[in-house]
């Protein structure tokens, strides 16, 4: 009886050939994970580098002073003697109506992200805001064209640079409302309780130390926000419908890269498919450019 | 005023040695019948709490982790009142008057009872702005008016040497112990009249720690202290008062010396020789 208990009680024996076993299973588990992983990567980077090479390739034939400083013409039909096209009018109306999306976009999705990480805590309001915010956040772009249409463009009479910018601006909200939330939530209670202990109200707390903390963080999600946008097409095919000269005027159509790309590349000629070319490189390297910038940005927040 | 009769009648839960020797001097607050919950209709984390901060005294308070010490000192600032739900109901008084009234000026109110925290806490801005942020607050100085400030709060606070040369640079490059001793200046430049220290040397390295008691016996000449702190030695070395805390009551408060050489309650002498906590 003594003897059994003591046994029982004794070090467990350990199955050296089982352990390996196992530990060869393991190892085999981990290299087939790991392969797989590599795989899966390099079949996205693939893609990537595809997009970027064939852009670099086709595009950067015509991506000179001529494409960059002259509106839209008609094909050539080959003539080497005929004035060839430019982009100016697409890159100018991009920027124009990009920017004042922006600008429009930006203060309400900063306010709006302010009241849901100052003000609305466990308000019903305030989840509900945050839900509708990120339905917006994934809506078809397409839709927010059709709405804009609806309520900018048909009781006008017309497609203009106006409904073309309230239309991003509408993609824009959303974006500066979710990072606008989460930079503000990253500050530390403890910060914010030592601006009211100093005696200051709740807004100079916000607007002199919150907003200042989370800076760096709110110009990147703006910058990325900029970025969406450069790119959108559908939104603009129903409120600005694109222009072939340039344009400042805000009550009438507008061209934009995107859909003059779109365009250009149906048209079914040579030469104004090259262009088409050109605009696609400078969407891309225009929104690489800012994506960079947003991650310097990040890093220097570390 | 509906809470004042309690004042006078409050419950002492037969300890005696509350008002003792070191409190015949005058007062700075006296806080009476204080109860405090941090969710509506939740259990009480301050029960009938009475208790007098000395005028320009140091007053420790000691307690196991979740006694309410730290709950008290964020009544006294009502720093509470920023989140939802938590409410104090009894009297602290200051100056005549009810600190938790409604017509109180919460803001008014934090600038003669400033707060020093356990994390050093500086503002993302230059070292002169974090001091200037919390005087423009209250007062409007003129630019040689602040710089004067500015260099008397950092000098009281026994930081100016380290940083005279680089107040245009950003207060997030000192070292934590230099950043608690910013955030100290930053207090005491908006010229409180009572300071609160909520375990105001947990994060920092014994170096440090010992700057900032001997900082906190320096400043006591001028200002009324409260120091929440786990560190008995601490309370002993810095306190003249120490009031110990259990299970949101207050248990016992005593000269230092007189508490920790011969308290009159058992369960302070169970804590303070390590028994519990």
């Amino acid at each position: 009886m003594n003897a059994s208990t003591a046994k029982t009680l004794g070090m467990p024996q350990k199955n050296i050939v089982a352990a390996r076993a196992l530990g060869r299973r393991r190892r085999l588990v981990d290299q087939t994970v790991r392969i797989l992983c590599i795989i899966a990567t390099l079949i996205g980077l693939f893609f990537l580098g595809s997009i970027m090479v064939t852009l670099l390739w086709r595009g950067v034939a015509t991506l000179d002073w001529i494409t960059l400083s002259r509106e839209f013409q008609p094909t050539t039909y080959g003539d080497p003697d005929a004035p060839r096209g430019g982009l100016l009018h697409a890159i100018l109306g991009t920027l124009v109506q990009s920017g004042l999306g922006i600008l429009i976009g930006t203060p309400i999705g900063i306010l709006v992200g302010t009241y849901l990480s100052e003000y609305a805590k466990g308000s019903k309001l305030g989840e509900v805001v945050r839900f509708v915010s990120d339905v917006l956040l994934s809506a078809p772009s397409v839709l927010v064209g059709l709405f804009v249409y609806q309520i900018l463009v048909r009781p006008v009479g017309g497609f203009s640079g106006i409904a073309g910018a309230a239309a991003l601006s509408i993609i824009v909200i959303p974006v500066v409302v979710r990072t606008t939330e989460d930079m503000l939530q990253l500050i530390p209670n403890t910060l914010r309780e030592a601006v009211v202990g100093l005696g200051a109200p709740k807004w100079k707390m916000v607007t002199l130390v919150c907003y200042r903390a989370a800076l760096s963080g709110i110009v990147t999600g703006v910058l990325l926000a900029f970025a969406r946008i450069a790119g959108e097409t559908a939104p603009l095919l129903l409120t600005s419908f694109g222009n072939n000269v340039v344009s400042w005027n805000m009550f009438g159509a507008m061209a934009s890269l995107p859909i003059s790309i779109y365009q250009q590349a149906n048209s079914g000629f040579p030469d104004l498919i090259q262009i088409a070319w050109t605009g696609a490189l400078l969407v891309t390297l225009g929104v690489l450019t800012i994506n960079v910038v947003a991650r310097i940005l990040v890093a220097r927040r570390k | 005023m509906s809470t004042t009769e309690n004042s006078m009648s409050g419950s002492f839960g037969g300890v005696e040695a509350r008002s003792s020797a070191a409190l015949n001097s005058q007062l700075a607050i006296a806080v009476r019948n204080l109860d405090f919950v941090y969710a509506t209709g939740g259990k009480k984390a301050l029960n009938a709490i009475n208790f007098d901060l000395p005028d320009r005294q140091v007053t420790g308070m000691i307690g196991p982790s979740g006694c309410g010490k730290s709950t008290l000192l964020r009544v006294l600032n009502r720093m509470y009142s920023l989140y939802p739900g938590q409410k104090a109901t009894g009297e602290v008084i200051m100056d005549g008057k009810n600190l938790l009234d409604d017509d109180v000026d919460i803001n008014e109110l934090r600038s003669r009872i400033g707060m020093v925290f356990q994390k050093p806490t500086p503002f993302p801005m230059t070292i002169y702005e974090n001091i200037a942020f919390g005087v423009r607050l209250h007062e409007k100085l003129s630019k040689s008016a602040m710089d004067e400030r500015v260099e008397w709060a950092l000098t009281r606070a026994a930081i100016w040497g380290e940083v005279k040369d680089r107040l245009q640079s950003s207060a997030m490059g000192l070292s934590g112990g230099q950043q608690q001793r910013l955030c100290i200046a930053r207090t005491i430049a908006v010229k409180p009249e009572v300071i609160l220290f909520d375990e105001p040397t947990s994060a920092l390295d014994p170096i440090s720690t010992l700057k900032i008691e001997e900082l906190i016996d320096e400043l006591k000449r001028d200002f009324t202290i409260a120091i929440v702190t786990h560190n008995m030695q601490q309370a002993a070395r810095c306190a003249d008062q120490v009031a110990f805390f259990y299970l949101g009551e207050l248990i016992e408060i005593a000269p230092a010396a007189q508490l920790f050489t011969n308290p009159a309650q058992p369960k302070t002498q169970e804590y303070i020789t390590g028994r519990f906590g």
